[in-house]
């Protein structure tokens, strides 16, 4: 009886240490990035593309204050309400004491300079697909912003979820798992796939979720609920989205619809980013967008 | 016969009733409702023939985009208070994406909708000179329409 005893607790010692090894913080792989050097006015086209100003400019910010990434912002979850942090230049408060390196690593694989766990409210299962040269620029157009004292507002996140620690195992299961098409036809469509499925970001709204919050990539782009509250993410692939490639286009230059009614919620912020886009970008999305699966074979 | 005349009225009644809510509109507000989704519909069929011929699915003619781009401006100037009462919001009826937010900031509503007469304005100005003016006048009317639909509408 006593030995069974011991055999429990170093078995339970072991899945212990063995679950410690499985969720510790890694580094990204940023073989290379040493030798480049940031590009602001590409750097600026890296932080349009991305959407950065939509989550951490100032709550309801316009204008010239969406280039004040003072975070505040919050964001309701099933999990809690997580709000998004300062991520402008200042040294105290912001990012202004980060690396290049401390940059790619919260994009590439969500974690802090100081080797803590993101919450994937930040879209780093996303930007995974980043290219190390765009965060090198990024980073250089990101020190040019203004500056916000904006002390960090912590998220409002209950047991267990709180425990960041646990999210080494949430990243077992939902990261590094690279693009969701893996071979894409033509250069215009390699270009929106970067668009679309790396700095766009847009599966995070337009794909469904599971249970855990992870991105059901065998429903990629199939619509899902809103997090909290009435409405949903509409579906993209062609077989419900029926606008043409050129609808896609305008609407991510203006915000009109073919119907010409505007668009409406968070997708105003993102427009306003895809404006910015040389129209050839807003093309390769569309053109992407037209090529997605739209599960009617696997169903 | 009173009873089948009562009978008649009351089955009148009921398909006129249906006839009024198709706009899905229901209960204490639906006409209300109906007004306000009816000035919305002028802007966005305005809007198609001005868009139609910025995306390049219509030829340009100046004639139409300058009546198209008057009466855009001439919709801007339907001021209908009365169409946007208390409690004529998502939460409270249906038919509506109208959010309980307008209620609580009419004052930005007012700017905001000030904001767009102003890009109608412009947009009057250039949408019967050429193809160009008129692509670059209809984006900042995009934007404001956006401006008010990103707070105040629901998603569907």
């Amino acid at each position: 009886m006593r030995r069974l005893a011991r055999v429990a607790v170093a078995v339970g010692l072991i899945a212990l240490a063995v679950g410690w090894f499985l969720t510790r913080p890694q580094a990204a792989d940023l073989t290379g990035l040493d030798a480049m050097s940031g590009d602001v006015a590409r750097g600026a086209w890296v932080f349009d593309a991305a959407g950065c100003a939509s989550c951490h400019s100032a709550p309801e910010a316009e204008g010239d204050a969406l280039r004040v990434l003072s975070g505040g912002r919050g964001f309701p979850s099933p999990f809690g309400t997580f709000y998004a942090p300062n991520i402008s230049p200042s040294p105290d408060h912001g990012i202004g004491g980060w690396t290049v390196a401390d940059l790619a690593n919260a994009m590439l694989v969500g974690i802090s300079p100081d080797g803590a766990h993101y919450y994937p409210a930040f879209p780093y299962i996303s930007y995974s697909n980043a290219r190390l040269q765009d965060i090198a620029d990024l980073h250089a157009f990101m020190m040019t912003l203004p500056v916000s004292e904006q002390p960090n507002r912590s998220h409002d996140v209950g047991f267990p979820f709180s425990i960041r620690r646990g999210l080494g195992l949430w990243k077992l299961l939902n990261a590094g798992k690279g693009w969701v098409i893996e071979q894409p036809a033509t250069d215009q469509i390699e270009r929106g796939r970067y668009l679309v499925e790396a700095l766009g970001h847009c599966a995070e709204c337009h794909t469904p979720r599971d249970a855990l919050g992870g991105l059901d990539r065998d429903r990629w782009m199939r619509g899902g609920p809103v997090p909290v509250g009435k409405g949903s993410f509409p579906p993209l692939v062609p077989s419900q989205l029926k606008w043409s490639a050129e609808d896609i286009a305008y609407y991510l230059e203006t915000g009109f619809t073919p119907d010409f009614d505007s668009a409406g919620g968070a997708m105003v912020e993102v427009i306003q980013n895809t404006s910015r886009l040389p129209p050839e970008d807003r093309a390769a999305i569309a053109a992407y967008l037209k090529t997605l699966p739209d599960g009617s074979a696997d169903e | 016969m009173k009873h089948k005349t009562l009978l008649s009225a009351a089955v009148i009644c009921a398909i006129g009733g249906l006839a009024l809510a198709d706009s899905h509109a229901e209960g204490e507000f639906a006409k209300q409702i109906k007004a306000r989704q009816a000035q919305m519909t002028i802007y966005s069929y305005n809007l198609g023939i001005l868009g139609g011929m910025a995306k390049g699915e219509a030829e340009y003619d100046s004639e139409a985009a300058a009546l198209a781009a008057n009466n855009l401006a001439v919709a801007t100037t339907i001021w209908m208070p009365s169409t946007w009462p208390q409690g004529s919001d998502n939460a409270a009826t249906k038919g509506t994406r109208a959010l309980p937010a307008i209620w609580e900031k009419f004052e930005d509503v007012g700017a905001k909708s000030q904001n767009l007469a102003t890009a109608v304005a412009k947009l009057q100005e250039s949408a019967g000179t050429d193809l160009d003016s008129l692509k670059a006048a209809i984006g900042p009317v995009g934007e404001a329409c956006g401006a008010c639909h990103k707070p105040y509408r629901a998603e569907k």
